[in-house]
C-alpha cells in the first residue's frame, strides 16, 4: 500500500531556456484525491509529464516509493496512468479495442489476458460493447471515457488526469464526474473546473508560474478570496 | 464538424466481406496482374474478366455494377494514351474531319485495350477497398512481409487523416470568410494567394508536428518503447481456401483462352 | 472520391507487367533503406511522427489557391517533406500517402504503385532535397536564400517526377515519348511553380515560428544519397536520350514521324502557353524537349540564385 507521489524540489526548463517549474514539492498519500489548479501556462501539464518520466527535471520525483530512473520507467508507466487533455492524442488506433489493448499488449500479456483486461476496463468506464467502434466517430464524452479505459487496462495504482471535463456538454460532464467519483485509484487531476473540484476533491494544490502557492483543504482555499483572485481562479 | 472523406469501405453481410483479408488482397492482385498481362485485342478475355468482376460485386451485396460505374475516375489519365490511334502505323480506318488526322486499326485496338485493362483493374481495386476495411488490408500486407514499421505508419496516417482534414477544411472556410470575391485591381495577386496557401500549409504542419509529439507521449505512457506489436486477428478457414481456389480457376480461363489462340 | 491535385498517379493498365514489377522491386529496396535510415535519425518517435506527417501531407494536398478560370494550384508535398524531415523520412511519408491514395481511392493503381512511389515519393523527395541543399550551399546562409532554394527544390521535384513518369509510360508502350515528355514536362513546369510558391510559403512560416525544425531537416541523413540520386537520374536521362529507346521500343514506340505531318501539329496545342518551348535549331523532338527542360531548370536555378545572392548582399549591407 505505497502508491504515493513524492516530488522534491523539482526544477525544469524548456529547451529554449524558459523556466517551467521552479522548485515544486508535493506529497500525495495513497487513496487521496487531489485537484491541481492554476492559470494557463502555470506548469500543470509540465508537472504531470514528470510523473511518469516523460520529462526529467532536476530534483527528485519518487513514484510508489521509487525514484524515477531509466530502469524502472516501464514499471512506473504501468503504475501511474496518465490521461491527457486531448483524447484524440490517446486514441491513436483504428478501433477502441486496439487502443484499450495497447497497454496490456506492450506489457507482454497473453491474448486471453489482454481481452479480459479490455473488457474490464471498458466496463469500468461504462463503455461495454464499444470494442469495435471507430474513435473518430465517438462523441467527446465517449472519447474521454475510452481514453481513461486505455489507461485503466494497465491496472494502475495512481491516475493523473489533465483537464478531464474540458469540452464536455453538461451531460457528458456529469457522467465523467460520476465516473471519477467511483474509481478507486489515488488521483491527481489538473483542471479549471472549480465546481468539480468542490464536489470531488477534498484537497487542492494551486500552482502559478511554476511554483506551488497553496496546498491544503479545498474548503479553506475556496474561502480565501485574495488567494483566488491573485492566481486568476474563479469559483 | 466531421469532414468525411467517405471511406471506401461499405459494410455488408456478404460471403466476400467475411473472407480473410489476405485472400481478398491476393485475389485482387492476381486479377489485376491477369488483366494487365492480357495482350491487345483479347476481347473475349476482357469480357470474361468483366463478368468475373460483376459477379464479385454482386456476391458482395454491393450490386453488380457498383465498381463498374465508379471505375470512371481512372479515365482522365487515358488522355496520355490518346495519341496512340493517330500515331501507330497501320491501315487507316477513319479520318478525322477538318484536321485530316487518320486513325489506324492497330492503334485503335491498342487504345481500347489499354482503356479496358485500366477499367477492369480499377474495378478490382474498388471492390477490394469496398469489402475490406483498411486496417485489415494493412494487416494482410504486414503478414505478406511488408515491413511492419511502414504498415504502422500508414495505420497512424489513416487514423489522423480525418482529424487533419477537418483542420484543413476549417482553415479553408476561415479563409473564404475573410476573402470576399474581389475583382479588378483590388484583387490579391496570384503570388500573395499562393503564399497565403503556403502559410496555411505551414501552420497545419506545425499543428501536425505538435500533435505527433503528444501522440508519442501518450504511447510512451502506455509502455511503448519503439516496438511494433499487433495482435493476430484472422485465421484462414476452409471457406477462405476454397475462395482462393475458385479465384485461381476463374482467372485461369482467360489466360487459357489467350494461350489457345 | 478524392482526387489528388497533380496528374501523376499512374493507374493500372498503363504500365506493362514487367515494368511494374521492376518498379516495385526498386521501390521496396529503397523503402527498406529508408526505414533503416529513419530509425537511426528519429529513433522510437519515427512511427507516430511520420504517420501524423503523412496525414498532414494528405490533408495539405487539399489546400489550394486559385490560378485562373476554375483551376487551382495544389501541393504534392515531396519537396516540403524532404526539406523539413530529410529525404529518407520524406520517402516513407510520401509512400504512406501514395499507398493510401491507391488502396482507398484508386488514385493510382496497385501494380503501378511501385513506380508511383518512386515518382512522387523518392524522386520528388531526393530531387527536391538535392536542389534545396545545393542551392543553399551556392547562395549562402540567410532566410531569403533558404526560401529561394526551397522554391527551386520544389519546382525541380515536380519536374523530375513528371519526366520520370513520361519515360515509364513510354517504356510500356502506352504513350509515345514524343508526346508524353513534352506534355508532362510542359504542364508540370507550371504546376511546379505552384508547388514552389506553396512550399516557400510553408518554409517561410516555419523559419519564423519553429526554426529548429528547419535546422533539423538540414542535418537529416540523406545528403549524400540525394546527390547520388540526382546524379543518377541525370545520367539515366542522358542514356535514355542517346539510346534507341527514344525512337523505338519493344512494344510499339515505332511511330512514323512524317505521318501526314501530324506530329508537329499534335505537339502544338499544349504549348500555346509556352511559345518558345522548342529550340528552333535542333531537329529531334525529344532531344529538343529535354534540352528545353534542362535550360528551363538552369534558368529557374539561376533566378533563385540571383534572388538569394541579392538578398544576402542586402543583409550584409544592413549589418555593416
Amino acid at each position: 500500500m505505497h502508491h504515493t507521489i513524492d516530488v522534491k524540489e523539482l526544477h525544469y526548463r524548456y529547451p529554449d531556456g524558459t523556466p517551467a517549474l521552479r522548485g515544486v514539492s508535493l506529497y500525495i498519500a495513497p487513496g487521496q484525491k487531489v485537484a491541481l489548479v492554476g492559470p494557463n501556462g502555470s506548469g500543470k501539464s509540465t508537472l504531470i509529464l514528470h510523473l511518469n518520466g516523460i520529462l526529467r527535471g532536476e530534483g527528485e520525483v519518487c513514484v510508489c516509493g521509487k525514484p524515477i530512473r531509466d530502469e524502472n520507467v516501464p514499471a512506473i508507466r504501468a503504475q501511474v496512468g496518465l490521461v491527457f487533455q486531448d483524447p484524440d492524442d490517446q486514441l491513436f488506433s483504428h478501433r477502441v479495442f486496439e487502443d484499450v489493448a495497447f497497454g496490456p499488449v506492450h506489457l507482454g500479456m497473453e491474448e486471453s489476458e489482454v481481452r479480459r483486461r479490455v473488457g474490464q476496463a471498458l466496463a469500468a468506464v461504462g463503455m461495454e460493447g464499444f470494442e469495435d467502434r471507430v474513435p473518430h466517430h465517438l462523441s467527446m464524452g465517449e472519447k474521454r471515457r475510452v481514453a481513461i479505459a486505455t489507461v485503466l487496462a494497465m491496472d494502475p495504482e495512481i491516475l493523473v488526469l489533465d483537464e478531464p471535463t474540458a469540452g464536455l456538454d453538461p451531460r457528458g460532464r456529469r457522467e465523467l464526474i460520476s465516473l471519477l467519483q467511483h474509481l478507486p485509484q489515488t488521483m491527481l487531476v489538473a483542471t479549471h473546473d472549480m465546481r468539480m473540484v468542490a464536489e470531488l476533491f477534498p484537497r487542492t494544490i494551486v500552482i502559478d508560474e511554476g511554483q506551488i502557492v497553496a496546498d491544503g483543504p479545498t474548503a479553506e482555499l475556496f474561502g480565501n478570496e485574495q488567494l483566488l483572485a491573485a492566481h486568476g481562479l474563479e469559483i | 464538424m466531421h469532414f468525411d472523406l467517405t471511406d471506401a469501405y461499405r459494410p455488408r453481410k456478404s460471403a466476400i466481406h467475411r473472407l480473410d483479408p489476405r485472400v481478398k488482397l491476393v485475389v485482387a492482385l492476381l486479377y489485376i496482374l491477369t488483366t494487365v498481362a492480357m495482350p491487345d485485342g483479347e476481347w473475349e478475355a476482357f469480357g470474361l474478366l468483366q463478368i468475373v468482376a460483376l459477379a464479385f460485386a454482386w456476391r458482395s451485396n454491393l450490386g453488380p455494377f457498383y465498381a463498374f460505374r465508379r471505375a470512371f475516375i481512372a479515365l482522365p489519365f487515358i488522355l496520355a494514351a490518346l495519341p496512340i490511334p493517330f500515331l501507330m502505323p497501320g491501315p487507316t480506318v477513319w479520318t478525322m474531319p477538318v484536321v485530316g488526322w487518320g486513325v489506324s486499326a492497330p492503334g485503335l485496338v491498342r487504345f481500347l485495350s489499354i482503356l479496358l485493362r485500366t477499367w477492369l483493374a480499377v474495378q478490382a481495386g474498388i471492390l477490394l477497398s469496398a469489402t475490406t476495411r483498411l486496417p485489415e488490408i494493412l494487416w494482410a500486407l504486414s503478414v505478406l512481409r511488408v515491413p511492419a514499421t511502414l504498415v504502422s505508419i500508414i495505420g497512424f496516417m489513416y487514423r489522423y487523416i480525418f482529424i487533419l482534414a477537418d483542420e484543413a477544411v476549417r482553415m479553408l472556410r476561415a479563409r473564404s470568410a475573410r476573402s470576399p470575391k474581389a475583382t479588378g485591381p483590388s484583387r490579391p495577386s496570384l503570388l500573395w494567394q499562393g503564399r497565403m496557401a503556403g502559410m496555411m500549409v505551414g501552420s497545419l504542419f506545425l499543428r501536425s508536428l505538435e500533435r505527433s509529439e503528444r501522440v508519442y507521449e501518450a504511447m510512451l505512457s502506455r509502455g511503448y518503447a519503439g516496438q511494433v506489436r499487433m495482435l493476430q486477428a484472422f485465421h484462414m478457414g476452409r471457406g477462405d481456401w476454397l475462395a482462393l481456389l475458385m479465384a485461381g480457376v476463374l482467372l485461369a480461363v482467360p489466360v487459357g483462352l489467350m494461350l489457345i489462340r | 472520391m478524392h482526387l489528388s491535385g497533380t496528374p501523376l498517379h499512374i493507374p493500372d493498365g498503363f504500365l506493362s507487367p514487367v515494368v511494374s514489377i521492376i518498379g516495385w522491386a526498386i521501390a521496396l529496396a529503397i523503402i527498406v533503406i529508408a526505414l533503416r535510415q529513419t530509425r537511426l535519425q528519429l529513433g522510437e518517435r519515427q512511427v507516430p511522427l511520420m504517420g501524423v506527417l503523412a496525414a498532414f501531407i494528405f490533408a495539405a494536398q487539399a489546400i489550394n489557391f486559385p490560378i485562373a478560370a476554375g483551376t487551382s494550384g495544389h501541393l504534392l508535398g515531396g519537396a516540403l517533406a524532404a526539406i523539413v524531415m530529410g529525404p529518407w523520412a520524406a520517402t516513407l511519408i510520401m509512400t504512406a500517402v501514395i499507398a493510401m491514395q491507391g488502396l482507398l481511392f484508386q488514385d493510382g493503381g496497385l501494380l503501378a504503385m511501385g513506380w508511383n512511389i518512386l515518382n512522387m515519393g523518392v524522386f520528388t523527395a531526393f530531387a527536391g532535397y538535392a536542389g534545396y541543399a545545393s542551392l543553399r550551399r551556392l547562395i549562402g546562409e540567410g532566410p531569403r536564400s533558404r526560401l529561394a532554394a526551397a522554391f527551386a527544390g520544389a519546382w525541380l521535384s515536380v519536374m523530375v517526377g513528371a519526366i520520370a513518369t513520361a519515360f515509364e509510360l513510354a517504356l510500356s508502350g502506352t504513350s509515345p515519348l514524343r508526346a508524353a515528355l513534352p506534355a508532362m514536362a510542359g504542364v508540370h513546369a507550371l504546376i511546379g511553380l505552384g508547388e514552389g510558391i506553396i512550399t516557400t510559403g510553408a518554409v517561410g512560416l516555419l523559419e519564423v515560428t519553429r526554426p529548429e525544425v528547419i535546422r533539423a531537416g538540414e542535418e537529416a541523413p540523406g545528403r549524400l544519397g540525394a546527390a547520388f540520386t540526382l546524379g543518377g537520374l541525370s545520367l539515366a536521362l542522358v542514356v535514355a536520350v542517346l539510346s534507341p529507346l527514344a525512337s523505338a521500343s519493344p512494344d510499339g514506340l515505332e511511330f512514323v514521324a512524317e505521318r501526314q505531318g501530324f506530329l508537329r501539329s499534335a505537339l502544338e496545342p499544349p504549348f500555346k502557353l509556352l511559345p518558345d518551348y522548342t529550340l528552333p535549331l535542333v531537329r529531334n523532338e525529344v532531344l529538343t524537349t529535354i534540352l528545353a527542360v534542362l535550360l528551363g531548370t538552369l534558368v529557374v536555378f539561376a533566378l533563385a540564385w540571383l534572388m538569394g545572392r541579392g538578398a544576402v548582399r542586402r543583409e550584409h549591407a544592413r549589418e555593416s
